[in-house]
């Protein structure tokens, strides 16, 4: 069976610089790969080119089947298929500060896969009960803590169910604690079959629970 | 010195076109005459607006108001008044097609009729509102009145003999008709600070030496205002040593009271003009703002050059040229006009609040949004949109308080706003402590529960970090 996600020679540059020369990797389903390496190194850059949030300059990225190409990021109406299949979650969580917990999970399962808004909040509640949030379902962001805000972004990246799922520097703002329980997560995560690519410059925590770890 | 309204024009006062800046006008000859007898070397002028000139004299900015004053009981309760020097008729203008069947006020019925705010001629027609029916408009100038007659906005003027005259004139002897029989009879009287009443007197015996020596007489024949009617009053006043001639025959003394439905209704026409300039301003302004952020390079181009024009012109200007520079095209009912100017003015500003808004949201949001698979119209509309709301509300409550106020700009197309019917009730009663009282409180009172309702949006949509 072929990687769940094939970067290939990926090369990004900013005004002539190379931010990222010639990566390449896969991600198998079922597996946890970490990006290592210093902060700067383009590990961010790789997710948002990943996830086309941003254009690059060689190469070739295809998430199982789907195949961005170097260029200008194509309109998003063309990228419909690639955002079934990839979920992003940010650093600093980039939560929609005018909606509560239970709503951010909610919108993409509303506006993109159209189900009702009972449906929506069926799913978006078990989301974020198995994540341990369920309790926070009302909390607007500002009132989470830095790991609930965190389990609540991941439940809205997993409301559409994509296989692939992108998270960059997640143990950033986490204690020890919280590490482990984030390192449970992903396990289970990838037990049900999908692909994990975690961007960190957290050694610890890429050994201690990453199937492979590629180094920029 | 003097004060007199040049604006007002001729044959009252006016910019000399030889030397536009010296005055010419009967006026001006009356107060040279009357500076002579009372030993004065030169009379000086003070330009003042018409309906301020009451207020102009009694704070001191001149000795002697003259420039077509009218006499009334209110002016000579509040004021030192002189003797009548001229006898004017109110006339009625209508079309040369209505002539034959308009006679008088009481043929009015369902009319609107116009004429100068402030005045005889304006009391008259608010009386008459309410035994014929008319509909009686106020305007700024006695020019616009008889333009909207020709221009089918009005079908009647009431105003002076003199102005009707003057606007026949101009208008080439043609294009509308005035009635030989005069609706009421006024006198012009120049007016002094309460004060004054000595000199008052003086300038009342020059009066009386000029119409005695033929001088007074000599001036209005020069001004072509002379009729056997100004001979008559001359003789009357003449005999009669002192004291009121004869003060116009309006309606009684004009109480408080009577005034403050007329004051409730302007403060609905303000509360009225306000909002829906507002809802306009809010739709044109979205989808600048939308054009802005979004749009194709021309689009852009094109959207920054109306802010940027329409912000930088004044909105008094704006108004003229929807309602009177428009005309040729598109006859525009005045408060639609005053909807459109205000609301196409205030959407200018409203644009760059919601550009800023938008602009606001962190770019993250949006990324966070378009890797869950929205399209850009739904992150607009479920994302950047209503973020962009909680930026934009406290500078748009701020911009409707501002705009609850400008619409007093509105009065000079003749939508009679709270402003002006405080103006309209000052100028009758002769002072501005308590009609403006008045007026400001109702001001307040439309703008502080809008702050209040504001603050308690801006507490529930408190923006998180």
């Amino acid at each position: 069976m072929s990687a769940l996600l094939a970067i290939d020679r990926l090369t990004v540059r900013y005004d002539s610089r190379d931010v990222l020369r010639g990566l390449s990797l896969e991600v198998a389903r079922g597996e946890i790969v970490a990006l290592m390496g210093p902060s700067g190194v383009g590990k961010s850059t790789a997710l948002r080119a990943v996830a086309a949030l941003q254009p690059f300059d060689e190469g070739r990225i295809v998430v199982d089947g789907f195949a961005l190409a170097p260029g200008p990021v194509p309109p998003e109406s063309g990228l419909v298929p690639l955002r079934r299949r990839v979920g992003l979650v940010f650093q600093a969580h980039a939560l929609f500060s005018h909606l509560c917990a239970l709503d951010n999970v909610t919108l993409a399962l509303r506006h993109v896969l159209g189900q009702s808004r009972s449906e929506a909040e069926e799913v978006a509640a078990k989301l974020l009960a198995s994540l341990d949030v369920g309790t926070r379902a009302a909390a607007w962001p500002s009132q989470l803590s830095g790991g609930e805000a965190q389990r609540v972004a991941i439940a809205r990246a997993l409301a559409p169910n994509p296989p692939l799922l992108l998270m960059d520097e997640p143990t950033a703002a986490l204690d020890p604690a919280r590490r482990s329980a984030l390192g449970a997560t992903l396990h289970q995560l990838s037990k049900e079959g999908r692909g994990l690519l975690i961007a960190t410059h957290d050694t610890e925590f890429a050994r201690g629970h990453a199937d492979r770890v590629v180094t920029l | 010195m003097w004060g007199g309204d040049a604006e007002g024009g001729a044959p009252f006062v006016e910019a000399d076109p030889a030397d536009p800046a010296r005055v010419r006008g009967f006026d001006v000859e009356v107060a040279e005459r009357i500076a002579q007898g009372l030993g004065r070397r030169a009379a000086r002028f003070v330009q003042v607006q018409w309906s301020s000139i009451d207020q102009s004299v009694e704070r001191g900015d001149f000795t002697l108001g003259l420039s077509g004053v009218e006499d009334t009981p209110v002016r000579r309760a509040r004021h030192a008044v002189t003797i009548p020097y001229f006898e004017f008729r109110e006339v009625l203008a209508v079309r040369p097609a209505d002539a034959a069947r308009i006679h008088g006020l009481a043929d009015l019925r369902g009319r609107r009729v116009a004429t100068l705010g402030a005045t005889i001629a304006y009391d008259l027609l608010v009386a008459a509102r309410a035994s014929t029916g008319l509909i009686p408009l106020s305007y700024d100038d006695d020019v616009h009145p008889y333009a909207d007659l020709f221009a089918g906005r009005v079908d009647a003027v009431l105003l002076d003999h003199i102005i009707a005259q003057r606007a026949l004139r101009r208008a080439g002897g043609s294009g509308f008709v005035i009635l030989t029989q005069p609706v009421a009879l006024g006198y012009y009287v120049g007016v002094l600070a309460r004060a004054d009443s000595v000199l008052r007197d003086s300038v009342d015996a020059v009066l009386r030496e000029a119409m005695r020596d033929g001088t007074l007489e000599q001036i209005f024949r020069r001004w072509d205002v002379w009729d056997p009617s100004q001979g008559a009053l001359f003789d009357r006043v003449v005999r009669t040593a002192g004291g009121a001639a004869g003060a116009a025959r309006t309606a009684g003394t004009v109480q408080a009271i009577a005034y403050l439905p007329s004051l409730a209704r302007a403060a609905a026409v303000t509360l009225l003009v306000s909002i829906l300039s507002m809802l306009l301003a809010v739709i044109v302004g979205l989808a600048l703002a939308s054009a802005r952020v979004y749009g194709p390079r021309w689009l852009r181009v094109a959207t920054t050059v109306y802010v940027e024009v329409i912000r930088g012109t004044p909105l008094l200007l704006q108004l003229f040229v929807i309602y009177y520079g428009l005309a040729g095209v598109v006859r525009l009912p005045a408060f639609l006009a005053a909807v459109l100017a205000l609301g196409l003015n205030y959407a200018a500003y409203e644009a760059e609040i919601y550009r800023g808004a938008l602009e606001a949201v962190p770019r993250s949001q949006l990324e966070a949004a378009r890797t869950l698979g929205l399209s850009e119209l739904q992150i607009l509309r479920l994302v950047r949109g209503p973020q962009a709301l909680r930026f934009a509300l406290a500078p748009m409550t701020n911009d409707f308080v501002a705009l609850l106020k400008d619409s007093a700009l509105v009065s000079v197309i003749t939508v009679v706003e709270l402003t002006k019917q405080t103006a309209i009730y000052a100028t009758n009663v002769g002072s501005w402590v308590v009609p403006g009282a008045l007026c400001a409180a109702v001001y307040l009172a439309m703008s502080l529960p809008l702050a209040r309702l504001a603050r308690r949006l801006e507490r529930r949509w408190r923006p998180a970090t």
